[in-house]
């Protein structure tokens, strides 16, 4: 497929943003339960901005994909059957979800709702909760939406799904660490323990999906396209064109060599770097560091979500033979 | 229940390319409302079709065959790209089995484009919606034309007859009746997506030839 840049840039922002928010909420959760340590407020404010901003901007990215954007509204239509439509309710309630939460941070007002045994119950802790459920099931949205492209093998697999989950989860929580430690904030600790299990896992799950990948023997080719028992087939004529959107939207247009060095960058910049330098960041407690592994993490993620599209072979390629 | 299609006989067809000019002149031009219809040589071109005959080379010369591949929307019983739709614009009739767009409510997304495996749709770049083979719908119903003529354009102007236009549910009728004896098939069956179009296969035709006897002159 033929990565769309408004795509690529959609989903890794949103990704990180639904990261970040999961994260700052961890962080209530666990003063919440006892942990007598919690995020500065500023931080939690700053950070539900950010989060904000975030998906804004993946919602901004994404109108470019659009022919006609001022129909998007259109899009909320079709939720029974289209994990697009899906997304796109779950996305803007997300937005509003954080919104709210973020304005409790703001205005200081968190009043205490009810108190189960013991533990005082705040608004915020439930507006985020639900809050956070959107968070997890946008992740499902947004894979499930290639996914359901059954005739994509390279994508039609769960992996699709945990590799969406892991990846935002892995970046969120890396943002996290930087902001903590910009605030100093108790929990920079966790976060940087945390962000480090979910980068080895989002590679573990990655790195399987690459194997998968590189594995799949094509269920369709030019015989069951054109129906030919013959194997050998030749294309003499594309039709009447120079080029079409057939020629332009399945194939990602690159040479071997960058998809190559695609996937050897993404590896190193989305896991291998952001390993070593959260640890750095960590033990030398220095905010800039983690900064640049937020900033290197992120290019890595560009990488990746570029190489998800091109490395997927779309069936109607084999009536382009070349 | 029908389900209008085409049945398109591989045999026959000689690649001329007027199902694919037909098709432009009744679904354009551009300045008449119909699909893009500018720069066709460009390397991206803005124009649509909904219809391309390709061309392929079949086995390994000189045990080889042409055969020209014309291919539009398939119809399928069961279309991938109608469940994906966020949006509702595209569907698929009940009462004759058409797959359509809805122009008002299409935002072009692309992503029945993507959930099709053979690549029949195309987005018009200046009406800016997704386009396909309509199968001439406003043309099969349309009681001003004669019967006769009440067939998608690019039927009506095969010079070979390779394309067949009908109801293949109707057991009696003649795309039927061309499937069941010619080996009708589907493209890509692997996708679960039942095309209604068929293709009639390739077949060896062989002349045989008596030679005269002499004695008989």
């Amino acid at each position: 497929m033929k990565p769309a840049f408004s795509v690529i840039f959609l989903t890794t922002l949103i990704g990180v943003g639904q990261g970040l928010f999961l994260a700052l909420y961890t962080g209530e959760v666990f003063s919440f339960a006892g942990g007598n340590q919690s995020n500065p407020p500023q931080m939690m404010l700053v950070g539900a901005l950010l989060v904000f901003v975030l998906m804004v901007l993946g919602v901004f990215a994404s109108t470019f994909h659009l022919g006609r954007p001022e129909r998007a509204w259109r899009a909320a239509t079709q939720w029974r059957t289209s994990w697009l439509s899906r997304e796109v309710i779950v996305l803007p309630a997300f937005i509003v979800m954080v919104a709210l939460w973020g304005g409790g941070f703001l205005f200081d007002n968190n009043p205490i709702l009810s108190v189960l045994g013991g533990l005082e119950i705040r608004l915020s802790f439930v507006v985020g909760l639900i809050a956070a459920f959107f968070a997890l099931f946008l992740y499902v949205c947004t894979a499930m939406i290639y996914v359901a492209i059954k005739c994509i093998q390279e994508w039609a697999s769960p992996l699709t799904v945990i590799n969406y989950l892991l990846l935002g989860l892995a970046s969120g929580f890396t943002l996290a660490t930087a902001l903590a430690s910009y605030f100093q904030s108790l929990l920079t600790v966790d976060y940087a323990v945390l962000s480090i299990i979910f980068i080895v896992a989002a590679a573990g799950s990655r790195f399987f999906s690459l194997c998968r990948n590189a594995q799949i023997k094509p269920k369709l080719s030019a015989g069951t396209a054109l129906g030919t028992r013959h194997l050998q087939i030749r294309q003499i004529s594309q039709g009447v064109r120079r080029g079409s959107f057939n020629t332009s939207e399945f194939f990602h247009h690159a040479s071997q060599n960058f998809f190559l060095w695609t996937k050897f960058f993404f590896l190193i910049a989305t896991f291998v770097l952001p390993f070593f330098l959260v640890i750095f960041g960590w033990i030398g407690d220095s905010t800039l560091i983690l900064i640049a592994a937020v900033l290197i993490q992120y290019m890595g993620l560009l990488a990746e979500r570029w190489f998800f599209f091109a490395e997927a072979n779309h069936p109607q390629n084999n009536y382009y033979q070349g | 229940m029908s389900q209008l299609a085409l049945v398109i006989d591989l045999n026959v067809c000689v690649g001329c390319n007027a199902c694919v000019t037909s098709c432009r002149e009744w679904n354009g031009p551009e300045s008449k409302g119909g699909v893009s219809d500018q720069k066709s040589h460009h390397k991206l071109p803005m124009d649509t079709f909904f219809n391309q005959v390709q061309t392929y080379e079949v086995g390994t010369y000189p045990k080889c065959e042409t055969v020209h591949f014309p291919k539009s929307c398939l119809h399928c019983e069961d279309p991938p790209c109608v469940p994906v739709c966020p949006t509702g614009a595209s569907y698929k009739r009940k009462e004759d089995g058409i797959v359509l767009v809805d122009y008002e409510k299409c935002i072009a997304c692309s992503y029945c484009s993507w959930a099709c495996p053979y690549g029949v749709r195309e987005p018009d770049p200046h009406q800016k919606v997704m386009t396909k083979c309509t199968l001439c719908v406003d043309r099969i119903y349309d009681k001003s034309l004669l019967e006769e003529q009440r067939k998608p354009a690019c039927v009506l102007a095969c010079p070979s007859g390779a394309r067949l236009f009908g109801d293949i549910k109707d057991s009696n009728s003649e795309v039927s009746k061309a499937i069941d004896e010619r080996g009708g098939y589907q493209l890509m069956p692997e996708c679960g997506t039942r095309p209604a179009n068929h293709y009639l296969p390739r077949r060896h035709n062989k002349a045989y030839v008596i030679e005269e006897s002499d004695e008989s002159l």
